[in-house]
């Protein structure tokens, strides 16, 4: 075992990946001698060579596009979104295309592919660099999205999406790259996709998250530990397919269910668990269900001022736990 | 391999005429690699498309077919390619929505293509998910995922280079419409080919209209062969009603293709039918376009040169026209009859295991 960063255990990962199978290839904006703008694929030009670590001009339709075409011939891309703030033009390739190409073939076509994204806010990236893009995929059959939070989540995950038959939009949030650092086996391991992690058991209240916000809710939780207040925390690391089962246990047990995520409330993550809670465990619940979540303003603005307003801290989330746990 | 313009004459076919001026007795020479038996076979193949794309039409009409866009006048520019590639033998196909001939001549058989425009079960494209024809045959070396325009270029693109990564010298052919020229990933496909030398042709089928709208209004030049210098790699135009110049030019541009990257083929073709089915051209195209541009349909002229350079008789040829409406009654039929895909499919295949 040895403590790294999620940025380290996400390029191990991708290392690890590429020695393993010839048909795996990175593919992105300044990936190769640059080793991409978070260094991500830093070594990797040098150790696997141009042809299989492919810097492309900057024009992220092709490349989905070109990955989504390579995945169609049995190659393994992982095209990488320098920021998920750019991942608009290439929607077309990934929403509309790669995620209906094997149900549009009648299960004749796979597309595994992997959609790298360092995505999310409280990095002063205004408006242009701070975007949470994950309910979108969320809402599309066809993909699978995955957004961990720990180095150890981040290297087990991102090998098995590349493992996968299907175009996985792995989402790394870039605060936690090199903020959090953990304990990573030194022998090969892999993650299940669609597998939720309880990072902190509780019984008083369940609170379900991922990405930077899972941190803040452990901070919350310890906060109202000493207030006698027991919070589970459920962490996701797969969004599609959502681990219902680990969800509905959890609220079962504890009967109080808050969301959070530092993506847009309306209509966001956080609305689907709810209607979840409420359709399949509504006899257990205390309490409303409450979400403390990014609120509705095209995204994390850029003043310090306006950033710390709109991000869902340990704070918020400690205040409206003690909300609820009142209710 | 400079950029020229390649018309039938200066690809060598000759005409019968011509022949018959110098006073050759023997047929008129073919290009190289072509037999006047090609030429027969794609004319049956020709012939087919054509009588399914008819019967397709009048379907709509009786409310058996949603939706249909017809090949018709595309035929030779789709097939004088294909055969180029079959020729070939290593060639992957990334046709668009109106490459119906393209799709029935690579080898769906008539009923598959019935049960297709039908939505039936037996449809080898998505299995009555998809349009018409669209999904992937890859029996037949054939994808094309959506009719979104464009959107199968950077595919394209990316297929070929998976197949560079996989030790393959595999062509791929990718076809689109004028329409589809104007977006932007148009651009960026033929720019990647371009910096990777990729084996890749770009077939713009030009009908010179974007449903209604003309070419004038989608762009001032007059060729967009002429693009193609813009990314450093040959560009021609050719008459994409002559299936042999067609073949020709497809030929040639898989050669420079495989040994140095990619090369934009623009065939002129005639668009004789509306849109699609739920379109109607009159409303937007001046009187006699249409009639004027049939007087080229290659059903005609194919037939006219096979019989002329007396490869086939007039009887010959009518017999493979009476071969191919019965081929399409037997195929409507059967695929009228056979069964839609049953709804507890719904949820099938929307995850690859």
């Amino acid at each position: 075992m040895a403590v790294k960063s999620v940025i380290e255990a996400v390029r191990e990962a991708i290392r690890e990946e590429m020695a393993r199978d010839p048909r795996v290839f990175v593919m992105g904006e300044d990936v190769g001698i640059r080793g991409g703008v978070f260094l991500a694929t830093q070594g990797l030009s040098e150790e696997f060579g141009e042809d299989r670590v492919i810097d492309t001009p900057l024009a992220e339709a092709s490349i989905m596009g070109i990955a989504l075409g390579a995945a169609f011939r049995g190659m393994r891309p992982i095209p990488e979104v320098q920021f998920s703030d750019f991942v608009w033009p290439s929607v077309n390739q990934l929403i509309g295309e790669a995620a209906r190409s094997c149900y549009g073939t009648n299960g004749a076509l796979q597309a595994p592919m992997v959609i790298r994204i360092p995505y999310g806010g409280g990095i002063r990236g205004g408006l242009f660099h701070s975007q949470n893009v994950e309910t979108h995929f969320f809402h599309t059959p066809g993909l699978k999205v995955v957004a961990p939070c720990t180095p150890y989540d981040a290297k087990g995950l991102l090998k098995s999406a590349i493992r996968d038959n299907n175009p996985v939009v792995f989402l790394e949030h870039k605060k936690t790259y090199r903020l959090v650092r953990g304990e990573v086996p030194d022998e090969e391991y892999t993650l299940p996709l669609g597998k939720a992690d309880i990072k902190r058991a509780g019984n008083n209240i369940t609170v379900v998250s991922y990405g930077l916000t899972l941190h803040f809710c452990l901070e919350a939780a310890e906060e109202l530990a000493g207030e006698g207040i027991d919070v589970e925390v459920v962490d996701l690391r797969t969004l599609s397919p959502l681990d219902t089962e680990t969800i509905l246990d959890s609220v079962k047990k504890t009967g109080k269910l808050a969301v959070v995520h530092e993506d847009n409330v309306t209509g966001g993550v956080g609305a689907e668990i709810a209607a979840l809670a409420v359709g399949q465990a509504f006899d257990y619940l205390d309490g409303p269900v409450v979400r403390i979540c990014g609120p509705d303003v095209p995204t994390m603005p850029f003043a310090q001022t306006l950033e710390d307003a709109y991000m869902p801290t340990s704070d918020k989330i400690a205040d409206g736990l003690r909300n609820l746990a009142a209710y | 391999m400079p950029r020229k313009r390649t018309t039938r004459a200066q690809a060598g076919g000759g005409s019968a005429k011509a022949a018959e001026k110098n006073g050759a007795r023997s047929k008129s020479p073919l290009p190289k690699g072509l037999e006047y038996s090609d030429l027969v076979d794609y004319y049956t193949r020709l012939i087919q498309a054509r009588s399914l794309d008819e019967r397709i039409w009048a379907l709509n009409r009786q409310g058996k077919v949603p939706i249909a866009a017809s090949s018709q006048g595309h035929e030779a520019a789709q097939l004088g390619s294909l055969l180029a590639a079959e020729k070939d033998g290593d060639c992957f196909l990334f046709p668009y929505y109106r490459d119906l001939a393209l799709k029935v001549a690579a080898g769906l058989t008539p009923v598959q293509t019935m049960m297709s425009f039908m939505g039936k079960a037996g449809d080898p494209y998505s299995r009555g998910r998809q349009f018409p024809l669209q999904g992937a045959d890859l029996p037949n070396k054939i994808i094309q995922i959506s009719n979104v325009v464009a959107a199968g270029l950077t595919q394209s693109v990316g297929y070929a280079l998976g197949c560079r990564m996989a030790g393959e010298k595999t062509v791929v052919l990718v076809y689109f419409g004028d329409g589809a020229t104007s977006q932007g990933e148009t651009h960026e496909a033929m720019n990647f080919a371009s910096i990777h030398k990729l084996p890749v042709i770009f077939i713009c089928e030009n009908n010179r209209y974007a449903i209604s709208t003309p070419q004038r209004s989608q762009m001032v030049i007059e060729e967009v062969a002429s693009r193609a210098a813009g990314y450093g790699f040959p560009g021609f135009t050719v008459d994409g009603m002559d299936l042999v110049a067609c073949y020709e030019a497809t030929r040639e541009a898989i050669t420079h293709a495989r040994s140095q990257g990619p090369v934009l083929l623009e065939m002129m073709v005639e668009r004789f039918m509306s849109h699609t089915t739920d379109d109607d051209d009159r409303r937007y195209r001046p009187e006699g376009e249409v009639e004027r541009a049939r007087e080229r349909d290659p059903v005609v002229t194919l037939a006219r040169t096979l019989i002329e350079e007396k490869v086939l008789t007039q009887k010959q040829v009518d017999e493979i026209a009476a071969a191919a409406l019965k081929a399409t009654d037997e195929a409507t039929d059967i695929a009228d009859a056979s069964s839609p895909p049953d709804g507890s499919g719904l949820h099938d295949s929307v995850y690859s295991p």
